[in-house]
C-alpha cells in the first residue's frame, strides 16, 4: 500500500489533494494562493502537490521565486480518448436501436 | 452543444427518430443499443434494467440471476434530458467509492418531427483518479486494454475455453 501511495495510485483519492486539483482546474495557482482557503499548512500543501506531480496530473513552472502549479492535460488524455471511443461506437449502436424502432412503430 | 473541459468529453449524434422514441430508447430500451461486450457482470447479461426515475438505478441482469448496479439517476426530464453517475472504474468493475465516479449528462433535442439530435457529455473523468494510467501502464496497451480484454474473454467463450 506505501508503494502505491509513492507511485501516486490514489493521487485524487485523498479529499485535500482533490481540492488541490480542482483550483488548479479553474486556473495555474502558486502554492501561496492554494494554501489560503484550505485548512491546511503551506508545506502541507507542497507535499499534496508533489503527489500530484508525481501522478502525472499536474506541472509546474518556475515565475521569479516561486512555482506557479497548473493541471497537466496530458493527465487524463488517455481516459478522455477511451471514453471517446466508447461513446462513439455506443452512439452508433443506439442510432440504430431508435430508428428500428421508429420503423416500427409506422 | 457544450464544449469538452479538461476533464471531460462531448460527443454527439442525429438519430432519424422522434424525440420521445430516442428518449425511450436511450433510456428503457438501453438494452437494445449498449455495447455487449462492455459489462461488470463477468456472466451474460440478459437484461439491463433502466429504472425511469430519480434516484433509480441502472443494472444489468446476469444469466445467473446477478445483478449489477452501475449507475444511479441523477436528473430524469423525459424526453429531453437524463444524467446518471457513472459508477465504473476505467477496468470496467464497478467503482464503490462515491467520490470516484463521473457522471454523464444527455439531452435531447427535437430538430424535425422524426429527427432529434443527442448530445452526451461524460464529465469529471479526473474522479476516477489515476488509476486509470497504472493500469494502462501495467498492460502496455494504448488502444483499450479494457476493450481487447473483453473482446478477448469473449472469444474464449464462444471457443469454450473459460
Amino acid at each position: 500500500m506505501v508503494a502505491y501511495q509513492a507511485d501516486g495510485l490514489t493521487a485524487l483519492a485523498d479529499p485535500t489533494r482533490r481540492a488541490i486539483f480542482e483550483r488548479l482546474l479553474d486556473q495555474p495557482r502558486a502554492v501561496r494562493e492554494l494554501a489560503e482557503g484550505l485548512p491546511v499548512s503551506r508545506p502541507a500543501v507542497s507535499q499534496h502537490l508533489k503527489v500530484l506531480k508525481d501522478a502525472g496530473l499536474v506541472i509546474d513552472r518556475p515565475d521569479g521565486n516561486r512555482r506557479i502549479y497548473s493541471v497537466d492535460p496530458e493527465g487524463i488524455a488517455e481516459l478522455r480518448a477511451y471514453m471517446e471511443r466508447f461513446w462513439r461506437g455506443a452512439l452508433l449502436n443506439f442510432k440504430d436501436a431508435a430508428e428500428k424502432s421508429t420503423r416500427e412503430q409506422r | 452543444m457544450p464544449s469538452a473541459s479538461a476533464t471531460g468529453i462531448v460527443e454527439s449524434v442525429v438519430v432519424e427518430a422522434p424525440l420521445e422514441t430516442a428518449f425511450t430508447t436511450f433510456t428503457r430500451d438501453i438494452g437494445k443499443w449498449w455495447p455487449r461486450d462492455r459489462h461488470v457482470l463477468r456472466v451474460e447479461v440478459v437484461a439491463m434494467i433502466f429504472e425511469p426515475r430519480v434516484g433509480g438505478s441502472v443494472y444489468d441482469v446476469g444469466a445467473d440471476g446477478s445483478e449489477s448496479h452501475w449507475a444511479t439517476v441523477l436528473v430524469y426530464e423525459p424526453p429531453v434530458r437524463v444524467v446518471f453517475s457513472w459508477d465504473i472504474d476505467p477496468g470496467w468493475q464497478l467503482e464503490r467509492d462515491r467520490e470516484k465516479r463521473s457522471e454523464v449528462d444527455v439531452r435531447f433535442f427535437s430538430e424535425a418531427p422524426t429527427r432529434t439530435r443527442v448530445e452526451l457529455e461524460h464529465r469529471h473523468l479526473d474522479r476516477h483518479g489515476t488509476e486509470w494510467q497504472s493500469m494502462r501502464a501495467a498492460v502496455g496497451s494504448p488502444e483499450g486494454w479494457a476493450y481487447n480484454l473483453a473482446a478477448f474473454e469473449e472469444e474464449l467463450r464462444r471457443m469454450g475455453v473459460s
